[in-house]
C-alpha cells in the first residue's frame, strides 16, 4: 500500500526545516536505510533515510523548499505498479497522525494533583516505654551496635568502605564487626569512592542491603552521581520496579582544624533530592534507633554523622530492638517564648543556648528534627504556633540551606502566628579556614543563637 | 575476512542461525520504526539507535542462562528486545505512554525489567559499569551461580570509574563479563582521536583481567567469545573483558548530522560486513530453498514491530497523578 513520507523532526526542538536536496527521483526503488534526502534543521544538515522498501511514487515537496513544517507529507512511497496518486495515499495515512492525546497536553500539566502540604497531627508518642533501663553509650558504640544488630538479624546486610574491616574503622565505628561477621560481610575497599558507591547500589538491586561507609562525606563528592542518579532516581525511572535499599553513612561537616576540603556539611544538598531519605542524628539513642530504621528502609538513606560527636555519651534504652521512625522530631526542652530548631551537631548550640537563656528568663522550646527528609513539619508548626518565634541552627552554609527551606515552610504554614521573622544561625558563607580562631568564627555559636533568640523576642 | 572464516569454521545448525536471524532482524526493524516515530514527533528527547550492532547483543544473549543479569548504557533498545522484553512495552516507553516498561516515566534511556533481569538503561556514561559489578557482587555474596553482562561503549571505556571497577571486580573475583561495544565513535569522536591505546580490552591486563577482541559483525564469533567469557566467570575465575568490534550505521542520537565520518565508510560497512546479511547469506548457502522461510520471518517481524508501534500510539499518556508516584517504596515494617 502507498504510504506518505513525512517531514521528519530531526532534533527534540525542530518544528520546521528546509528540504535541501532530494537524492532520489520519482520511480526510483529504495530500500530501508537508503538516504533519500538532505534536510536542513536550525542546527545542521541531516541525511534522511528510507524506513521501508518500495518505489518512490510522487515527490510532493520540491528541493530547496524552506520552512517545511514537521509531519508535512513530502513524498509517497509504494510498491511497483501501484496507484500512488496523492488521493490514494491519503486513504492510507498509515500511522502518520499525531494522536489526539498529544494535542493540547500543555496546560493540563497545571492540573496535576500536586500533593498539598501534608501537615498532619504531630506524633508525640514516646520513643521507648517509660521505665526502660538506660545504658550510657557513646555515639560511636551506638552506631556499631545498630549495624551489628541488623547484621545478626538479616544475612543480606553488609558493610563496605575504606578501612571498615581490618583497621576497625577510620573512626572506629565498625570496631569488632570483622571479628563477628567475617570478611564476606565486612568488606574493605580500595580508595575508590566513585567505584564502590556504584558497586553498592548495584548490589542493592541484586538483593542485598549494603551499608556503604564513606570515611567522610567530603569524599562522597567523588561518588555523588551514584547516590543521586543511580540510587535516588531509579525507582522513579523504572516505574516503581526497582528500589535501592542502601545506606550511605559516615561523618559529615566540620571536625576540628581539618580545613576547607574536609569540613563541608552536606545536609542541604542531599535533602533537596527526591528519592533520598536524609538523617542527621544528635544523640546516641537516636543514632542507634535511626540507623536501624535506615538499614531496614527499602529506599536509599543518607546518614550524616559527625566526628566530634562520636565520643560523646548519652543514655540509650536497653531494648532488644530499639528503632525510631523517620519523620518524627524530638522535643528536648518544652518552652513558651521561642522555638529553637536544630539537628545533628547543631543541637549542642541549641541546648546550651536554651540553658543560658533560661537563666535570663527566656523559655525556649528546643526541637531536634533528627531526619531532614522526611521532615517533621507538623511538630515544628505546632511549636511555632505556640511560641510565635523561631530560630534555626545548623553548621552548613547559609545560601540555599535547610534553614532557608524550613523558614519558608513556616512562613507558608504559620505566617499569621509569627511575631518576628524566622532567623537562621548557620555556618558563614566562606570555605572552612584552618586557623583556630577563624575556624571558630566560620561556624555558628551558642552566642549567635542566644543573640538571635533575643532579637526575635525583642529582648536585645 | 575474519568474520567469514569464523562462520565457515563453525558447526552451526540451520535452526540456530534462523533464530539469530530473527532476533537481529527484530532489533533492526524495531529501531527503524523507532526512528520513524521519532521523525513523526511521537518519540521525544534523546533516541539512540542500535542499528548495525545487533550481532553483539544477540550473540551474547545466546550464552546467557535463566537468572543471568544484564545492564547497559542508553543505547539500550536492542538489549531489551534480546533479553526477551516485550516490544510493545519498549515502544510504548519510547513514546512516553502508560503501557511502557516505566509507565512512560523513564523513556528511551531508562527501562528496567525484573522478570528479564534487565537492570537498565543508564544515561550517565560509565556509571553502569560499577552498577553491573555490584549486581555480580550480590550474586557472589548470595552464592548464586549467575553472571552479569555489563555493556558499555568505547566512549565509556575512558571513564575513571570503569578502572576503579576493574580493580575491585578482579580483587573480589566477581562474575561479570565486561562487554565493550566498540563502535569506533564516542558520539562524534573517533577512537583514534580519544586514545592512543591500541586496544581497549588489553587495559584489563593492568588489573589482572583476561579478555579478548571479537568480530562484532559476526554473531557466531560473538557467541563463541561469550561462551568463553561466561565459562570463565562461572568457574569462579572472576571477570572477563570482551572488546566487540562493531559499527553503528545511524548517528549517535537522532540529531546527529554525522559530519565526522564519510558516507562511504558507513555504506562500505553495511554492504560488506552487515551482521544480518552475513547470516542470511550463510542460510542460503546451506539451503537454497530457504528464501520462503526467510520471507515468512521478515513478514512476522514486520507485524510484531507494526503492532508495537500501534500499541505505543494507542496506549494513553500516564495519568497526571503518576507525577508523584514511585519516588519512595513504602516501608513494609
Amino acid at each position: 500500500m502507498a504510504t506518505e513520507i513525512l517531514m521528519p523532526a530531526l532534533s527534540p526542538t525542530m518544528e520546521e526545516g528546509t528540504l535541501a536536496k532530494w537524492l532520489v527521483k520519482e520511480g526510483d526503488t529504495v530500500s530501508s536505510g537508503d538516504i533519500i534526502a538532505e534536510i536542513e534543521t536550525d542546527k545542521a544538515t541531516m541525511e534522511f533515510e528510507a524506513v521501508d522498501e518500495g518505489v518512490v511514487g510522487r515527490i510532493l515537496v520540491a528541493e530547496g523548499t524552506e520552512g517545511v513544517k514537521v509531519n508535512t507529507p513530502i513524498a509517497v512511497i509504494g510498491e511497483e505498479g501501484e496507484d500512488m496518486s496523492l488521493a490514494a495515499a491519503e486513504e492510507q495515512p498509515a500511522s502518520v497522525a499525531v494522536p489526539a492525546a498529544l494535542e493540547g497536553f500543555e496546560g493540563k500539566v497545571a492540573a496535576a494533583p500536586a500533593p498539598g502540604p501534608a501537615i498532619a497531627e504531630p506524633d508525640r508518642s514516646p520513643d521507648y516505654p517509660e521505665g526502660t533501663e538506660m545504658v550510657s553509650t557513646t555515639v560511636r558504640e551506638a552506631l556499631r551496635d545498630a549495624m551489628a544488630e541488623e547484621m545478626r538479624a538479616d544475612e543480606t546486610v553488609f558493610v563496605m568502605g575504606e578501612e571498615v574491616a581490618e583497621y576497625q574503622g577510620a573512626y572506629k565505628v565498625t570496631q569488632g564487626l570483622l571479628d563477628e561477621f567475617g570478611a564476606r560481610r565486612v568488606v574493605d575497599t580500595p580508595i575508590t569512592e566513585h567505584g564502590f558507591a556504584g558497586i553498592g547500589v548495584g548490589a542493592s538491586w541484586g538483593g542485598l542491603k549494603p551499608i556503604v561507609e564513606f570515611m567522610t562525606f567530603n569524599f562522597a563528592m567523588q561518588a555523588i552521581d551514584h547516590l543521586i542518579n543511580s540510587a535516588a532516581k531509579t525507582l522513579y525511572m523504572s516505574g516503581g520496579q526497582m528500589g535501592s535499599p542502601i545506606v550511605f553513612r559516615g561523618p559529615n561537616g566540620a571536625a576540628a582544624r581539618v580545613a576547607a576540603q574536609h569540613s563541608q556539611d552536606y545536609a542541604a544538598w542531599y535533602s533537596s533530592v527526591p528519592g533520598l531519605k536524609v538523617v542527621q542524628p544528635y544523640s546516641a539513642a537516636d543514632a542507634k534507633g535511626l540507623l536501624k530504621t535506615a538499614i531496614r528502609d527499602p529506599n536509599p538513606v543518607v546518614f550524616l554523622e559527625n566526628e566530634i560527636m562520636y565520643g560523646r555519651s548519652f543514655d540509650v534504652p536497653k531494648l532488644d530492638d530499639f528503632t525510631i521512625p523517620f519523620g518524627k522530631a524530638r522535643i528536648w526542652r518544652e518552652g513558651s517564648d521561642v522555638t529553637i530548631l536544630s539537628w545533628g551537631i547543631g543541637m549542642n548550640y541549641a541546648l546550651e543556648a536554651s540553658d543560658e537563656l533560661a537563666k535570663e528568663g527566656i523559655s525556649a522550646e528546643v526541637i531536634d528534627l533528627r531526619t531532614l527528609r522526611p521532615l517533621d513539619m507538623a511538630t515544628v508548626i505546632e511549636s511555632v504556633k505556640k511560641t510565635n518565634r523561631c530560630v534555626t541552627v545548623e553548621e552548613g552554609w547559609p545560601v540555599a540551606s535547610m534553614s532557608d527551606h524550613i523558614g519558608a515552610e513556616i512562613m507558608r504554614e504559620a505566617f499569621d502566628y509569627l511575631d518576628a521573622p524566622v532567623l537562621a544561625c548557620t555556618g558563614k558563607d566562606v570555605p572552612m579556614p584552618y586557623a583556630a580562631n577563624l575556624e571558630k568564627l566560620a561556624l555558628t555559636s551558642t552566642k549567635e543563637v542566644m543573640d538571635a533568640v533575643k532579637a526575635v523576642t525583642y529582648r536585645a | 575476512m575474519a568474520a567469514r572464516k569464523a562462520t565457515r569454521k563453525s558447526n552451526v545448525s540451520k535452526e540456530e542461525l534462523l533464530g539469530y536471524y530473527r532476533e537481529m532482524l527484530l532489533i533492526r526493524r524495531f529501531e527503524e520504526k523507532a526512528g520513524q516515530l521519532y521523525g513523526m514527533g511521537l518519540i521525544g528527547g534523546f533516541c539512540h539507535l542500535y542499528i548495525g550492532q545487533e550481532a553483539v547483543v544477540v550473540g551474547l544473549e545466546a550464552c546467557a542462562e535463566e537468572g543471568d543479569k544484564r545492564i547497559t548504557t542508553y543505547r539500550d533498545h536492542g538489549h531489551m528486545l534480546a533479553s526477551g522484553m516485550d516490544p510493545n512495552g519498549v515502544m510504548a516507553e519510547l513514546t512516553g505512554r502508560e503501557g511502557g516498561y516505566s509507565k512512560g516515566k523513564g523513556g528511551s534511556m531508562h527501562m528496567f525489567s525484573k522478570e528479564a533481569h534487565f537492570y537498565g538503561g543508564h544515561g550517565i556514561v560509565g556509571a553502569n559499569v560499577p552498577l553491573g559489578a555490584g549486581l555480580a557482587f550480590a550474586d557472589k555474596y548470595l552464592g548464586n551461580d549467575r553472571v552479569t553482562f555489563t555493556y558499555f561503549g568505547d566512549g565509556a571505556a575512558n571513564q575513571g570509574q570503569v578502572y576503579e571497577t576493574y580493580n575491585m571486580a578482579e580483587l573480589w573475583n566477581l562474575p561479570v563479563v565486561f562487554v565493550i561495544e566498540n563502535n569506533q565513535y564516542a558520539m562524534g569522536t573517533s577512537i583514534k582521536r580519544s586514545t592512543k591505546s591500541p586496544s581497549l580490552w588489553e587495559r584489563g591486563a593492568a588489573y589482572g583481567i583476561e579478555g579478548m577482541e571479537v568480530d562484532g559483525m559476526d554473531v557466531l564469533a560473538v557467541k563463541a567469545a561469550g561462551q568463553k567469557a561466561v565459562e570463565h566467570c562461572r568457574a569462579g575465575k572472576g571477570p572477563f573483558i570482551l572488546e566487540v568490534m562493531t559499527y553503528r550505521y545511524r548517528g549517535h542520537s537522532m540529531s546527529d548530522p554525522a559530519k565526522y565520518r564519510t558516507r562511504d565508510e558507513v555504506q562500505k560497512m553495511r554492504e560488506e560486513r552487515d551482521a544480518i546479511e552475513q547470516v542470511r547469506a550463510r542460510l542460503i548457502e546451506m539451503d537454497d530453498k530457504i528464501e520462503d522461510e526467510l520471507k515468512a520471518i521478515d513478514k512476522d517481524i514486520k507485524a510484531i514491530v507494526n503492532a508495537s508501534a500501534d500499541y505505543s500510539k494507542e496506549s494513553p499518556e500516564p495519568a497526571l497523578a503518576e507525577l508523584y508516584t514511585d519516588i519512595y517504596v513504602e516501608a513494609s515494617a
